[in-house]
């Protein structure tokens, strides 16, 4: 409730957050929505000593859909679900939002915080995953990107650099025979995912040639789905296919537990929430 | 008809609720929203560990911190009594072991606060809190009430030997186990109703002010009953007159009984201001609500049922583990004994019944009453029983309740466990109208079809009965509370004709305000906006009980209705002085006294107030002003009934319940407001279906509790409570003059098992039998698969 003392910055440029991240170093944390972070705090989990609050940071937000999408770190969920073009670019970007926590939360959270903090039951690293994102990033070295694949390290953990902030995400909008799904068993108290599966699929002449699934909930960090991929590629995508494919989903990942869902839950939700995303997503894309 | 036209009454009205403009625009007035000059804060440091001796205290660091006042410990407090006992299970010893304003040598539960920092603000308070070093020495803890009265369980107390708190008994032993010898039938089962956290939206604390020239303190407080919170800390705590202590209770934001305990935030805020000289603030946080504020009950219980098999209950042998916490809190043994126990056979006639129940301490935070208290887990124990007995012999659920209930003809009906007799109640007729409104024939087909599909329907029956209008005092002593229990009014008509209502009562969510107004518009014929009701602060206040049990109504509300009477008697005969007519000739109606046959000839009331007040006219030997006061003291309790239907469906792949339909028709007596009888029955079956569904206190072994948070305690939100559909049935109670039962926990006492009925209805075709709350979507995905 009462969080320890710390100091507090709020630039309005990026190179302005840029050079006090550097200046405080370790003790320093970046204070996005603060959803994940305020909560710490008061619980004392967290107590950095100092506060850099990029909300001021217009540079970082907006929404950009053409042919590519292009979100904005600090674009809230409430802009993104609010977005109609993005929506039609990447429906497992819209599902996965409007399915975080509830609207007080979407107002405030961002993109760009919820993938740098990393938790294991957040639903947008699915999404990242399974769209194949390029995560923008830039620090002292200046900018690079990171594949959505080699950004979620292990739990709470990321590619990211000391020193670096995000500033967006891009990746392509859906073309023809394209769409995409994201499917979520919430926690009931907390609404974070127990287990979500986000899915994007290619259909052509009726066979299914690309797809790619991610799981988040389940364990310690979101994990692309290959088992489930490649079984499902070359089929046409039937439900029986489907089903067929979704049990592999789980297959080699560590799962966690706790006492709202055991290891043995989880692992037997991520094959019916993989076929339940593949579904809605190959239903769009057909 | 007279000439005088009728004012239309506002009883029965559905008014929205003259409180809540205040409260939901931000503008009500709570205890954290209490600044006080100079005042000082209170930060806790409370034991990580659930069980452990304490080995020293080093508060040195913290002292030194800029802006810390002072830090105490439970030893600097030994001049104060520990928190009291009041009320304890009748008739059978009590091991009573309250909890001291703060731990001394040991500690009993994580978050047991074994030293307080008391600083300039909060925030220098809570980093002092850090620096204070407590050595502990740990020892084994054990949660579970029933492992917790098992030979060689770590002993918590030493008053309390094996940790039993009590063992208390009500029935006819020889009676049950007679039947269940003899039965056609028995079902047994082991239920649980687990423990649960109140989770009002505004947490607990006090604010202390002492004034060291009078000896006198005043204190803010989150409380249902400062009057009885005064007489408990004065009188037990601190051993001084109860003129020393004025208690406010400010606007209180929801109690669901959590609010109704002795604290030792009361007694530690008063004794630092006296200390320090200073007021000082106490305020909990979330984490420490659901730490140390009290929970709700956390049953294990052992149940035969036995019947023919033609559908006869012929008996019921009880045997429950009451887990009632580290400590004993203010009232905890009454909730698990007469609340329960006494109710046990619901709304059956069952010829031979038995309830043991154990009370023992564990590790973990007191138990206490929590919305319904006690008749929940009576009403979910016997609902849960009989839809087994009727699984067990194959016969449609509502035909059991049926045959079985207590019928019209048998009312004042003695259920033989010690409570008073029943009041009134008619249970088929609601029982019909929920099932009529659910089309209960028409769904069983349905459910039977969709089976086919593998679809998994199920509906859901509870039929309940209740106890609410919690008193009389007479019996209540018997039953081992330590006061009365009746409630005050005082009605005051000002010269201008201004109504003022003060209760012993105290609102903290129930409508009341607007209630009271409308029976006292009504009463004495003046404008609803005229009348104003005041509450909370034991000056000005008469001493009253408070606001629990569903009591406020039936008890309080009489108590305001006799006032009014009381001056209706008092203008009748100021107006036959003032009319110079025969007093038995003067009718007093619609606001006005006049002559009988000549309505024309009358004085209103306000005019009647008027020369009241001014007495310049007054009859030989009356008083001015039209003031009365009534302490109302009931002759029974009331007895509200009803029958909650649900639907469910199951996915079968994922465990996860939806509900599809939940009908709830209820029969609290005559409705003073509708509307908000509604708003309260729905409130009531969202915190029941939570319990079904959602919600369950857990602590691992370390009594280390794993739903510290509401990331991790599954509050229902508004999208989680379904459509609910409400009906009534309306008996009034014979108790008292306005026929009225009560209503604030009907929903909570109905409605777990009615979406547990519907789960393992749903769940047949399975073999489910039972299934332990909360039917999360693992544990119904895990017995769907026989894992």
């Amino acid at each position: 409730m009462i969080p320890a003392p710390f100091d507090y910055y709020a630039p309005t440029s990026l190179a302005e957050a840029l050079t006090l991240l550097q200046q405080h170093g370790d003790d320093a944390k970046i204070l996005a929505g603060g959803h994940s972070l305020l909560p710490a705090m008061k619980l004392r989990l967290a107590s950095p000593s100092v506060l850099i609050d990029i909300n001021r940071v217009a540079e970082l937000r907006g929404i950009k859909v053409n042919g590519t999408v292009e979100i904005g770190a600090m674009t809230t969920w409430s802009a993104i679900e609010q977005h109609a073009a993005l929506a039609k670019a990447c429906p497992a970007m819209a599902d996965a939002v409007s399915l975080i926590g509830d609207i007080q939360v979407r107002n405030r959270g961002t993109i760009g915080g919820s993938l740098a903090h990393a938790d294991p039951a957040a639903d947008i690293p699915a999404v990242v995953l399974a769209v194949d994102a390029q995560i923008h990033v830039e620090g002292p070295n200046g900018p690079r990107a990171i594949a959505a694949a080699d950004f979620f390290t292990d739990m709470l953990s990321t590619a990211l650099e000391p020193g670096e902030i995000i500033t967006s995400i891009t990746f392509n909008s859906h073309g023809p025979g394209e769409s995409s799904a994201y499917a979520k068993f919430p926690h009931p108290a907390s609404r974070y995912a127990i287990v979500g599966a986000a899915a994007y699929v290619k259909m052509e002449n009726g066979q299914v040639t690309a797809c790619r699934v991610a799981i988040t909930g389940a364990g310690p960090k979101a994990e692309r789905q290959p088992a489930v991929e490649q079984a499902l590629i070359g089929t046409d995508g039937s439900a029986d296919a489907v089903a067929a494919a979704a049990a592999h989903a789980g297959e080699g990942m560590e799962m966690l537990g706790d006492i709202h869902a055991s290891e043995e839950y989880r692992r037997a939700m991520c094959k019916v929430y993989a076929k339940r995303a593949l579904l809605k997503a190959i239903e769009r894309a057909r | 008809m007279t000439a005088i036209e009728m004012k239309e009454r506002l009883v029965g009205r559905a008014l929205k609720r003259r409180e809540d403009p205040k409260l939901i625009t931000g503008h009500g007035n709570y205890l954290d929203d209490i600044k006080l000059p100079g005042m000082l804060h209170i930060a806790l440091v409370r034991s990580p560990y659930a069980h452990a001796k304490i080995v020293s205290i080093d508060a040195s660091k913290a002292l030194a911190m800029p802006g810390v006042v002072a830090v105490f410990t439970g030893k600097d407090m030994l001049d104060i009594n520990p928190m009291p006992a009041a009320w304890q299970a009748a008739g059978v010893k009590n091991y009573p072991v309250p909890p001291r304003a703060l731990a001394v040598d040991k500690v009993a539960l994580v978050g047991d606060p074994v030293a307080m920092v008391v600083a300039e603000d909060r925030y220098i308070a809570r980093d002092a809190a850090d620096a204070v070093e407590v050595e502990y020495e740990p020892l084994p803890a054990v949660v579970d009430a029933r492992k917790a009265v098992e030979p060689g369980a770590p002993q918590i107390h030493e008053a309390a030997p094996n940790n039993i708190v009590f063992e208390w008994e009500c029935g006819n032993k020889a009676a049950a186990d007679a039947a269940i010898a003899s039965a056609e039938v028995v079902v047994k089962e082991e239920i649980i109703n687990q423990r649960l956290i109140p989770t009002p939206m505004e947490t607990r604390g006090s604010i202390a002010r002492y004034d060291a020239t009078t000896g006198e303190w005043t204190v803010w407080m989150t409380s249902q009953a400062p009057h009885v919170h005064r007489l408990l800390l004065t009188a037990f705590v601190f051993g001084v007159p109860e003129t020393k202590l004025r208690c406010i209770a400010p606007n209180v934001g929801g109690g669901f009984g959590q609010k109704i305990f002795c604290y030792n935030d009361m007694a530690f805020t008063m004794w630092a201001a006296r200390k320090l000289g200073r007021p000082v603030k106490f305020v909990e946080d979330r984490s420490e609500n659901y730490k140390y504020s009290t929970h709700g009950r956390d049953h294990i219980t052992e149940a035969e049922l036995a019947g023919t098999r033609d559908g006869k209950i012929t008996g019921l042998r009880v045997k429950t583990w009451a887990n009632i916490g580290a400590y004993f809190s203010t009232v905890a043994a009454g909730i698990p004994t007469t609340l329960y126990g006494r109710i046990i056979t619901g709304v059956y006639k069952i010829p031979a019944a038995y309830v043991h129940v154990t009370g023992a301490y564990t590790n973990t935070a007191m138990v206490d009453a929590y919305r319904g208290a006690g008749r929940p887990e009576a009403s979910y124990l016997i609902e849960r029983m009989v839809d087994r007995f009727a699984a067990e012999i194959g016969m449609d659920p509502a035909e059991v309740r049926r045959k079985n209930f207590i019928q019209p003809e048998d009312f004042p009906y003695d259920n033989g466990l010690g409570l008073l007799p029943y009041d009134s109640g008619n249970y088929e007729p609601a029982l019909n109208k929920a099932l009529e409104i659910a089309g209960y024939a028409e769904f069983r087909k349905q459910q039977a079809e969709l089976r086919q599909q593998g679809r998994y329907l199920g509906i859901g029956i509870s039929s309940y009965v209740e106890i609410c209008g919690i008193a009389p005092s007479a019996w209540m002593g018997g039953q081992g509370w330590g006061a009365g229990l009746w409630e005050s009014a005082n009605v005051r008509v000002h010269l201008t004709g201004k109504v003022v209502v003060t209760t012993g009562s105290l609102p903290h969510g129930q409508g009341l305000e607007t209630t009271f107004a409308q029976i006292v518009a009504d009463e004495l014929g003046v404008p609803y906006e005229d009348v104003e009701v005041q509450w909370g602060d034991t000056q000005g206040t008469p001493f009253g009980y408070g606001t629990y049990g569903s009591r406020s109504l039936a008890v309080g509300g009489v108590a305001i209705k006799r006032s009014v009477d009381k001056i209706k008697e008092k203008a009748r005969k100021l107006a036959a002085h003032l009319l110079e007519a025969n007093e038995a000739d003067i009718v007093f109606e619609n606001g006005r006294a006049y002559v009988k046959g000549s309505p024309d000839k009358g004085k209103t009331i306000g005019e009647l107030a008027a020369a009241a007040a001014v007495a310049y006219n007054l009859p030989p030997g009356m008083e001015p002003f039209l003031d009365e006061t009534s302490y109302y003291d009931p002759p029974n309790c009331t007895f509200p009934f009803g029958t909650h239907v649900c639907i469910v469906e199951v996915d079968p792949e994922t465990g996860h319940v939806k509900l599809l339909r939940y009908i709830a028709v209820d029969d609290c007596g005559n409705q003073i407001n509708p509307l908000i009888v509604e708003g309260q029955i729905h409130g009531g079956i969202a915190q029941g279906l939570a319990q079904a569904l959602y919600e369950g206190a857990v602590y691992n072994e370390d009594g280390q509790l794993l739903t510290g948070t509401l990331m991790d305690y599954a509050v229902p939100t508004a999208a989680m409570v379904p459509h609910i559909e409400t009906d009534h049935t309306v008996t009034p109670s014979p108790v008292n003059p306005l026929g009225v039962k009560g209503a604030g926990e009907a929903g909570t006492i109905a409605s777990a098992q009615c979406v547990m009925n519907a789960i393992i209805d749903a769940l047949a075709p399975f073999g489910v039998k039972h299934l332990q709350m909360p039917a999360t979507p693992e544990r119904i995905w895990r017995a769907i698969h026989g894992k």
